[in-house]
């Protein structure tokens, strides 16, 4: 079994290593935060902090056949998926070493033995591409799921809709995921959507649709179970909206000044990480010292992962010119 | 060989296709009980089921996203897009997410799917359901782009674009599809390769479409021994047989529907200026439509795209005198 897949199996089952896997997500953000402000990668990123507990969920829930079309902030569900950091972060500082040899960069990363597409950076762009994929089961009788996961702005998007509508008549094996962090860009949901509960919308494709706490593990596995059973017996697809909230800025470019007082203070109480650390401790699977240790093992790891990209080298200039079309 | 109507050529491509290879599938608006706008999936729906030919609701985004997803995991859908205008809510889909998926996977992932969208004006559908706009495509490395001129093209190259591992935009000038013409079913054509319909000496004709007919008359009311030749694959074009030609003729002319500005037409127009430069009688120079939109009155429409008396004039100057004609609405003081 590939590295990656046997990372993938670890989080299905074992919730220690799945709490170690959140661990990472948080680190990696953290630290190639600090390489962009430093000004060590180029480009942009947008980070996932906050919103791990999702990412963790959907790599529990699905198979590695299922397919998984997410979006430019998206370093989380790749490592959850499998990725290991080293072809996250070789991608997100082009080299090649990275899942994409380097032509993807942040905002694009995949890996198809774990399910996962190329990341989209076009909001809402993968929402009928994930329909697809369920489309493509449907036609050849395979019981995998297809999985579009955005954001809360992505719901006031065409695509959105026409995608959720074709899902919804043609019974696809679909779960759309909306990742309801509070903010689409810069712009607070309830200045741009008249109305809180976004997985209302589906209603109106009389599609089965709930919200679910997405700060917390375990609802949010629920949730997708649910979905998941149902999309794999034929019942066709399900809108979940997982409350979350964006702990960073937008991008790299957004200090996050328009949050109201308190705001983020008040969501970081119910931070994911620290949500399932006490359910893990409640339970006897950790301690204070093996969590400590946790931490700072992970800390170095991903120092030495930095340490590898940076030594990785860049992809060749001929390599730019391959991969345009299959022949 | 049989005599068929171009439309029933794509009928026949697309169930030959689907007979041989059960991961095809059709869907767009129509396509299935109605048998298509166009009657171009006539018996589709009866012969292979509602698994494999849907009708979809009015969601080009929609249903060009979901042919992007399901090429890419097994299946090789062809959609239907009534009138390419209606691509343009779905340009997202094909330029931005189809033509990129295997450059982003790093050559893991193909994206065999094929955008099929009538064009082009000549049938009095007014502004918004008259033009060609292939031109929206050219500067999308990743995508291939076709333009059928005939029945037997639209046979042959539905199947090879289908059959591509790559996405395929084919546009079919709607004012063919009652046309008929000769299909040989054995005739392969390959994407990427223009088709010479006409040996000359005198100067290259390079064009496409339901220009290729224009030209065709243009070059029998001239008396000028014209090559002709039907690009047939837009992108990527064929520039040996161009080159080709246009070293033995000393001439080239590119015809095309579209109006003047930003035209596929200048990419060969340059290309072979730059190439054979010192070898050439004439500048390089192209027939177009005018930079305004397709007018609806009949009078106009027919002005409006290159005809064959302008062509046929512009053919006999150009020879002659050796200079670049004038467009006719220069002529008549019009732009």
């Amino acid at each position: 079994m590939s590295i990656q897949l046997e990372r993938r199996k670890a989080v299905q089952t074992d919730e220690v290593a799945g709490y170690e896997r959140m661990l990472e997500i948080r680190e990696f953000e953290n630290q190639i935060n600090g390489l962009f402000a430093a000004g060590l990668i180029r480009g942009t990123t947008h980070l996932c902090l906050g919103q791990e507990a999702l990412d963790i969920a959907l790599a529990a829930e699905l198979r590695p056949t299922d397919t998984v079309m997410a979006t430019y902030r998206g370093h989380g569900i790749a490592l959850a998926l499998g990725l290991t950091p080293e072809s996250v972060l070789g991608e997100i500082m082009g080299k090649t070493i990275g899942c994409c040899g380097g032509v993807g960069g942040s905002m694009h990363l995949a890996d198809m033995t774990l399910g996962l597409l190329p990341t989209s950076a076009i909001v809402g762009g993968g929402i009928p591409i994930a329909a697809g994929a369920g489309l493509a089961y449907q036609l050849l009788g395979q019981d995998n799921v297809g999985v579009a996961v955005f954001g809360d702005g992505a719901t006031n998007i065409g695509a959105f809709h026409e995608g959720l509508n074709l899902a919804a008549i043609w019974k696809l094996p679909v779960i759309f995921i909306c990742d309801n962090n509070v903010y689409g860009e810069y712009s607070r949901i309830d200045k741009t959507t008249p109305l809180e509960d976004l997985h209302m919308r589906a209603d109106s494709y009389k599609m089965a649709h709930y919200a679910v706490d997405g700060m917390d593990v375990h609802a949010t596995r629920k949730g997708i179970k649910e979905a998941v059973d149902r999309a794999r017996s034929g019942g066709g697809p399900t809108l979940i909206e997982a409350k979350t909230y964006r702990f960073a800025g937008h991008s790299r470019a957004d200090k996050a000044l328009y949050r109201p007082e308190g705001e983020l203070e008040k969501w970081m109480e119910r931070d994911p990480i620290k949500l399932t650390e006490e359910d893990l401790v409640k339970r006897g699977l950790l301690d204070s010292a093996k969590i400590e240790k946790m931490r700072a093992d992970m800390t170095k790891t991903i120092e030495g992962v930095v340490a590898t990209c940076q030594a990785a080298p860049d992809p060749t200039v001929a390599s730019m010119f391959e991969n345009v079309f299959t022949k | 060989m049989a005599a068929m109507q171009f439309r029933q050529a794509i009928v026949n491509a697309l169930a030959d296709e689907m007979r041989s290879d059960p991961t095809v599938m059709l869907f767009g608006e129509d396509v299935a009980e109605a048998e298509g706008p166009f009657k171009t999936s006539e018996g589709l729906l009866a012969e292979f089921g509602p698994v494999r030919v849907r009708d979809t609701p009015i969601s080009e985004m929609g249903f060009t996203g979901a042919a992007v997803g399901a090429a890419i995991l097994g299946a090789k859908p062809v959609v239907e897009i009534m009138f390419i205008e209606f691509l343009g809510v779905a340009l997202d889909q094909v330029v931005t997410e189809a033509a990129k998926m295997r450059y982003l996977s790093n050559g893991k992932l193909s994206v065999p799917m094929v955008v099929r969208a009538s064009c082009g004006s000549g049938l009095g559908f007014g502004s918004q359901h008259s033009q060609t706009l292939e031109n929206w495509f050219t500067a999308t490395p990743g995508l291939k782009l076709i333009m059928l001129s005939d029945a037997q093209a639209a046979y042959s190259l539905t199947r090879a674009a289908i059959q591509d591992p790559d996405p395929v935009v084919i546009l079919e000038p709607r004012i063919l599809y009652a046309k008929r013409g000769e299909v040989d079913k054995n005739l392969k054509i390959e994407i990427g390769k223009a088709r010479v319909l006409r040996d000359g000496t005198d100067i290259t004709i390079v064009t496409s479409g339901q220009m290729v007919d224009v030209c065709r008359a243009a070059i029998e009311e001239s008396g000028v021994n014209a090559a002709l030749i039907d690009l047939a694959t837009i992108i990527p074009w064929d520039r040996v047989t161009v080159l080709n030609s246009v070293k033995k003729t000393g001439r080239l002319v590119v015809v095309e529907e579209a109006p003047l500005s930003g035209g596929w037409g200048s990419e060969i127009v340059a290309a072979t200026t730059s190439a054979l430069f010192s070898e050439l009688k004439a500048a390089p120079f192209r027939i177009t439509s005018p930079d305004i939109p397709v007018p609806y009155s009949g009078p106009l429409e027919t002005r409006y795209i290159p005809t064959k008396d302008d062509v046929a004039r512009q053919l006999k100057e150009v020879i002659a005198t050796g200079k670049t004609p004038k467009t006719w609405w220069e002529m008549e003081g019009l732009k």
